[in-house]
């Protein structure tokens, strides 16, 4: 984006706050609509980005558009029609010219433009399209962040970032990739592409809770807003609404994850009373109606894991047997050592540390592992619990030196500090 | 790929540390991300610089050379010490940069090591 706020004319903060607005809420929409057919994501951006540059110049001096988002289409097209012109000509240009100009006709007839993001973002998490790179992608063309503002978040340089992004939509053109919601038969895997992106997105803004970094914490609130997109325009997809409320359920502890003084505050010594209580609320109706639909999947089960730990804090019942029932589920969906990980630590509130030791994935059979901070966290309090202080303090060690937020670094010295000699 | 992970701190927040401070701040958080770098296998080298106060810039200008004390440029933050890594790619180069004590209170630099040919 950047583009929505690149030029300041004098009196122009109306303007500027109108188009500010129309580039929040409508930005995915007019990329969506703009390259459904031509499937030319960069030339659609680019013409955006003019018609923005162009609203921030005309609106103040002619009053705002009564309809804006249909102003900016019309402007959009037309420059993307000049763009084409000036770059080709010949036969297959005059036919591509032709359903440029025709959605242009039709754009300043239409009162409404219809709602193609969900397209777009079944486009941008294709399987042609690099798995690494789908996230960054809905979240450039979708949200019209810039890649400098990806680049932080998902810890790249922006220059390969962009580099990156640029050659996806590269791909997106060449390859042909449609801008359409699958069909019913392939619709499950596809979707699961697109809701693991946005997941992506929220759980690279969650790593910063304290919300001191404003791009991350951003981020988080973008994915959701992708997530509940995507919830709205599938509302009979069970793994959209699993996700919505999961990603609700996590984001209504935000405020209780750090004290006041910004030091980390882990799950179980949070104060409730601090969590939003609303936001919890409309999570539990999502996964009650995903419940419903009988089709069971990853997200529904982790947001099952967040209602069952947002219970135990709230009554004080221990739900352990249950937890530890839900990632045996979860692992037998998705077998990751990261959900092995957590499967351990409800065993050892079953059955005692020794036993979740035991059931602990093994972190020299897997160097993601033996650089996975939370593995090592993991490890050392179970450890603690077992008595064996000495190998107890070695595993803090390595959790402290892999951990980049200083106030989790800090949370975990106290917890070194405080093992037996 | 090998990577150059450069340590900027500013020097004179060193003086006014206490001995606690420095032990926490400085040789704890140090300590332990040596250790996570040995035991992730990753680690080529390191080192921590004396003060700028104590280096010298040398340059030839017209045949002639120019020796200077301190730093090459003035900056607020000084390259304070260096950690050379052997990782697959930039991702995995940047995520050790973030948790380097340094990126706390100072900045942090990566650069990939240009390989030279063996003759």
């Amino acid at each position: 984006m950047g583009n929505a706020a690149a030029v300041s004319p004098e009196g122009g903060e109306q303007a500027r706050n109108t188009a500010g607005l129309v580039a929040r809420r409508s930005y995915g929409k007019l990329i969506a609509f703009l390259a459904a057919r031509t499937r030319d994501v960069s030339a659609a951006e680019d013409a955006l980005s003019e018609a923005f540059a162009l609203a921030l110049k005309d609106w103040p001096a002619n009053g705002c558009p009564t309809n804006p988002e249909a102003w900016l289409l019309a402007v959009a097209r037309r420059r993307a029609i000049d763009a084409f012109r000036g770059r080709r000509r010949g036969e297959a240009a005059g036919e591509q010219l032709r359903i440029m100009s025709e959605g242009l006709a039709h754009a300043e007839a239409a009162p409404e433009i219809p709602d193609q993001r969900l397209a777009l973002m079944f486009a941008c998490a294709h399987p042609a399209i690099d798995a690494g790179i789908r996230a960054p992608l809905v979240l450039q063309t979708v949200l019209g962040l810039d890649a400098k503002t990806i680049a932080s978040a998902f810890l790249t340089s922006p220059a390969a970032m962009s580099k990156r992004l640029v050659r996806a939509k590269e791909k997106i053109r060449e390859a042909g990739i449609p801008f359409r919601i699958p069909a019913r038969d392939e619709l499950p895997e596809r979707l699961g592409a697109v809701l693991d992106a946005i997941y992506a997105a929220f759980t690279e803004g969650w790593t910063d809770p304290a919300g001191a970094d404003v791009v991350r914490r951003d981020l988080t609130e973008e994915a959701l807003f992708l997530a509940r997109l995507a919830a709205d325009l599938l509302p009979g997809e069970p793994e959209a609404l699993g996700l919505l409320a999961l990603m609700l359920y996590a984001h209504a502890r935000r405020r209780a994850r750090r004290q006041a003084e910004g030091e980390y505050v882990p799950l179980a010594e949070q104060d409730p009373s601090q969590w939003d209580s609303p936001m919890m609320l409309e999570a539990e109706g999502l996964l009650r109606r995903a419940a419903a639909m009988e089709s069971i999947g990853r997200y529904q089960i982790e947001a099952a894991l967040q209602s069952a730990h947002v219970f135990r804090c709230r009554t004080g019942e221990a739900n352990w047997r249950d937890v530890a029932a839900l990632y045996d589920a979860l692992y037998a969906l998705v077998a990751s050592p990261v959900v092995a990980l957590n499967r351990a630590l409800a065993i050892a509130e079953v059955d005692g540390p020794q036993a979740g030791l035991q059931a602990m994935p093994d972190a020299a059979a897997d160097p993601r592992l033996a650089q996975y901070q939370p593995y090592w966290a993991a490890r050392a309090e179970l450890l603690s619990r077992a008595g064996a202080a000495q190998e107890a303090r070695r595993a803090y060690d390595l959790a402290i030196g892999l951990e980049r937020d200083p106030a989790v670094r800090r949370f975990l010295e106290r917890r070194r500090a405080a093992l037996e000699p | 790929m090998q990577y150059l992970i450069m340590a900027y701190t500013d020097e004179k927040l060193w003086p006014g540390l206490s001995a606690a401070a420095k032990e926490q701040r400085f040789f704890a958080a140090y300590s332990v991300y040596v250790e996570a770098l040995n035991q992730s296998g990753v680690l080529k080298g390191m080192n921590r610089l004396r003060p700028v106060a104590e280096g010298v810039t040398v340059r030839v200008s017209e045949g002639k050379a120019q020796v200077l004390d301190g730093p090459y440029a003035e900056t607020k933050e000084q390259l304070g010490g260096y950690f050379l890594i052997d990782v697959p790619d930039s991702e995995a180069a940047l995520s050790w940069a973030a948790r380097c004590p340094a990126a706390e209170h100072g900045v942090v630099e990566v650069r990939p090591i240009w390989e030279m040919r063996q003759p």
